[in-house]
């Protein structure tokens, strides 16, 4: 197929257009897939072979394979489209339409009226399909599907990372005890995510956005059982709720703001607000307000407390989930209504906004809190958190590509390290690399080595995926102007750019911490109580022994290579102009491929992002800051600690920290990471114990003494005028009234039961008299 | 035309019918009263069908003749369970439903 349609893109134009219009109007069929999935593998997977697992694995592999062509389809449209400005296409879509099913009248339609309307209007690059679902009060309410660069990218991400979970699931959960359900909830969250992405209407966006949240509830509660994961689960989800209210709201504000108003659909709200008929005052509001819901689904500061605690789920679910597609919802949601943010926040000419501002605070914060923790899967939560700060500061700052090059970059590499966590989790039974790890790439050197790459990846080492997207952000935030490279940045956001690279040089640090404590030193694990893991342990007798750890399963291992060479290679589909051969504009070259696919550049319904030149000096500083970063993260863990360890003869977790013991600032900031900066205090102790507490005592004192007073005295004049009310009225005048009827009934009733003798003849004789009666009445009407 | 006298026939019959059934005590002779009705109606069926040339008036008392057998066998089998229940088909016993 994928051959067939690159030939018949060389050939001729128009069937390659047809053909590939079927992928980018049917791709609604790829979250369907899942979907059926989910409801079969409820009703028949525990009587399946394999659990219903298979299912699932079906279900995902289609719908990768359907991602493939509809990406393939996309970059033949997107290409075409440019060159042809749709002169041809548009007879043929009309015929199309016109012989088709009405859902793609609307795909026509769209090329028709863009063709029809006003001179220059570019008719829209993205593929909508769409149909009526309901219509009430004027406002009509569609479902379907939009297709264009980013959905197709996010296709492709949420497929690919979802099929190579649920590979990997198969060996990690194997043996538990709700195998089936697992894998029930992975194909939901699949056909959730895919719905979410291909929306064509803010409607649609929210319903997918809760139904990951959802699912996010009962795959981090998946071991229930244990009161921290049902905590965790409940967090996260009442966490979400939090920013939900603003996603709610900046949503109805756009609905009722953009467009002349009452429209849900996104091409349209996002014409709106380009063309300017937009009040700037609800642009503000919606813009904060869906940042709000950034801050919760994405796990920006101060709603990112729940992420870490997310940890509590299935490593898998955390490297889908909760690092690869979901948390990435919220940075989707900007990305896809991006003139909202671009005109709301101002950011172009700019140097400081809400949006910028929290993702670069969530940079630093999470990257510093990720130092002290002991938890593997913490260390990559934390992480998670300061990457995705990275993509709310690069939206933030006009980096839209980069924003989202960083997201699918970091998609592979950071399911990479998640699923190499599992993996050594598998073997020890447990998270902490402190108590439990150590040594291990003794035991496990094949994911030692995928962990490596994917540590490098995330730490922005050239030439890995991390370095390109990373490096991107950085230039686009035209803070460069140190060295004279700031180029056509949209902005100059200098304290975003310095927290960039401040984040850059923690990255690097504490993924080297993090290296080093779980493989390298000496293995502190082995002793007793591997109950951490949470599993059945019917699995354990499996593995034989615990004494000592080893390489997991080919299941486990795969989908690591696979994602470890994504990390290396992936960043490569988006090189800076100027590198390797070829210009900029070169259509066979590899330069910018991925910003001339994914962004929707010179659409009527996206504003005009500047994108800043690549500067050689910049990737260079921020390598070498990385390089410090990691470098003095070595010098401490690899070099001095592992001298002190082998000197003392003891284990490091013995050796009291350096710093920490002997500066009292350190040890203050110490303190402080290690109470994540006590947000779960003010959550948890402040917020809802001042709730608990006083809060709810003055409500309970008001409800008792206003408001039930106020009911009581208003209960007691009811009940004196009931009484009033039932002596003299009711029971004189209505009761009156009917036992008179009742007695007037009774005696006329005494009067005719006379003619009911129960004889049968008797009532014959009256029936033929009446017969009769009637008979002389219609002769005589006759007559007269 | 003789419609006359069919008509008097049957007005006659309707008569003797009614005369059955609101007089006789016998349950089985006011069976016999309604076949007497029913056969008024027929021939005044028949003979306004051949007044007017339509076959509908004769396939209407076929009708009626199936209805009416019908009927007398729900009729009879009142009776034979009344004598049952009684040993007796005097009707004017049977006044279970006087009010």
């Amino acid at each position: 197929m994928f051959a067939t349609l690159a030939a018949e893109a060389v050939s001729t134009v128009t069937t390659v257009t047809n053909d590939a219009a079927w992928f980018l109007e049917n791709a609604w069929i790829i979250p369907l897939l899942p979907a059926i999935s989910f409801a079969l593998i409820l009703f028949f997977g525990k009587r399946m072979p394999y659990k219903g697992a298979e299912i699932g694995i079906t279900a995902v592999s289609v719908s990768f394979i359907l991602a493939i062509l509809t990406g393939v389809a996309w970059l033949d449209h997107r290409d075409h489209f440019e060159l042809e400005k749709y002169g041809e296409e548009q007879a043929i879509a009309v015929s199309d339409g016109a012989a088709s099913a009405t859902d793609t009248v609307a795909y026509t339609a769209r090329f028709v009226a863009a063709e029809a309307g006003e001179g220059g209007a570019h008719p829209y690059v993205a593929v909508q399909s769409s149909t009526q679902w309901l219509q009430s009060g004027g406002i009509e309410f569609n479902a379907g599907i939009m297709v264009d660069g980013l959905s197709v990218m996010m296709l492709f991400v949420v497929t690919f990372i979802s099929l190579l979970v649920h590979v990997y699931s198969t060996d990690y959960v194997g043996g538990d005890r709700r195998y089936t359900h697992f894998f029930a909830f992975l194909s939901l969250f699949t056909a959730s995510m895919l719905f979410f992405v291909l929306s064509d209407n803010i409607l649609q966006m929210i319903v997918g956005w809760e139904l990951v949240g959802v699912c996010s509830f009962a795959l981090i509660g998946h071991w229930w059982e244990e009161k921290p994961n049902s905590d965790a689960a409940l967090k996260a989800f009442l966490t979400n709720r939090v920013g939900d209210v603003g996603l709610l709201v900046g949503m109805i504000t756009l609905f009722f703001a953009a467009g002349g108003g009452k429209t849900f659909d996104t091409i349209k709200i996002n014409e709106a607000v380009v063309q300017g008929g937009v009040s700037h005052t609800a642009l503000v509001v919606a813009a904060a307000c869906l940042t709000a819901a950034v801050m919760s689904k994405s796990g920006q500061f101060i709603l990112h407390t729940w992420l870490p605690d997310a940890m509590a789920g299935p490593t898998p679910v955390s490297a889908l989930i909760h690092a690869a597609t979901m948390v990435v919802a919220g940075i989707y949601m900007v990305a896809r209504l991006y003139p909202v943010f671009w005109e709301g926040m101002q950011i172009e000419g700019s140097s400081i906004n809400l949006l910028a501002t929290v993702g670069a605070i969530t940079v630093v914060g999470a990257g510093l809190l990720a130092f002290v923790q002991d938890d593997i899967k913490k260390v990559l939560a934390y992480s998670t958190v300061s990457q995705l700060g990275y993509m709310a500061m690069a939206l933030g700052v006009g980096a839209w590509t980069a924003a989202v090059f960083h997201l699918f970059t970091h998609a592979f590499f950071k399911a990479n390290l998640f699923l190499g966590s599992g993996s050594v989790a598998h073997a020890v039974h447990s998270f902490d690399m402190k108590k439990d790890m150590g040594g291990m790439r003794k035991f496990m050197p094949k994911t030692y080595v995928t962990f490596v790459i994917g540590s490098l990846a995330l730490a922005g080492v050239f030439p890995l995926a991390g370095f390109w997207s990373k490096d991107e952000i950085l230039v686009n935030t035209g803070g460069w102007d140190l060295l004279g490279g700031s180029g056509a940045a949209p902005g100059s956001y200098t304290f975003h750019f310095v927290m960039g690279m401040i984040g850059a040089a923690l990255t690097a640090a504490y993924m080297t911490r993090c290296v080093y404590l779980t493989f390298h030193g000496e293995y502190r694990g082995g002793h007793a109580a591997h109950d951490d893991h949470g599993h059945d342990h019917e699995e354990d007798a499996a593995h034989g022994h615990h004494g000592e750890p080893h390489e997991s399963g080919p299941r486990i291992l795969y989908p690591l290579y696979i994602l470890s060479a994504f990390s290396i290679l992936i960043g490569f589909v988006n090189l800076p102009p100027g590198f390797l051969a070829g210009s900029k504009k070169d259509p066979a070259g590899w330069q910018e491929r991925f910003l001339h696919f994914v962004e929707p550049a010179g659409s009527s319904y996206f504003p005009a992002v500047g994108h800043a030149t690549p500067s050689w000096s910049l990737a260079i500083v921020a390598s070498l800051v990385a390089v410090a970063g990691a470098g003095f993260a070595y010098y401490y863990y690899f070099i001095r600690l592992d001298r002190l360890s082998k000197q003392l003869g003891e284990s490091l977790v013995a050796i009291p920290n350096g710093i920490t013991t002997t500066n009292v600032f350190a040890r203050a900031g110490h303190t402080l990471l290690v109470n994540k900066y006590y947000f779960d205090h003010l959550y948890t102790g402040i917020i809802a114990g001042f709730t608990k507490g006083p809060l709810a005592r003055a409500a309970n004192w008001i409800n008792q003494n206003v408001i039930d007073g106020t009911v009581n005295k208003a209960g007691e004049s009811a009940v004196q005028a009931g009484q009033l009310v039932y002596h003299k009225i009711d029971q004189a005048v209505v009761d009156g009234a009917v036992n008179l009827s009742g007695r007037v009934s009774d005696a006329s009733g005494e009067e005719l039961r006379a003619i009911n003798s129960g004889k049968v003849q008797n009532y014959a004789a009256l029936m033929f008299a009446g017969a009769a009666v009637l008979a002389g009445a219609f002769v005589i009407l006759l007559a007269l | 035309m003789l419609l006359n006298q069919f008509l008097l026939l049957a007005a006659v019959l309707f008569c003797i019918g009614v005369y059955g059934v609101l007089v006789r005590k016998n349950g089985m002779l006011v069976l016999m009263s309604v076949e007497l009705i029913l056969n008024a109606v027929n021939i005044n069926l028949v003979a306004f069908g051949t007044l007017t040339d339509d076959v509908g008036g004769a396939v209407f008392a076929l009708f009626t003749i199936a209805v009416a057998a019908a009927e007398v066998g729900i009729g009879l089998a009142i009776v034979l369970l009344m004598y049952r229940n009684r040993r007796s088909i005097d009707l004017s016993e049977a006044d279970l439903l006087k009010g």
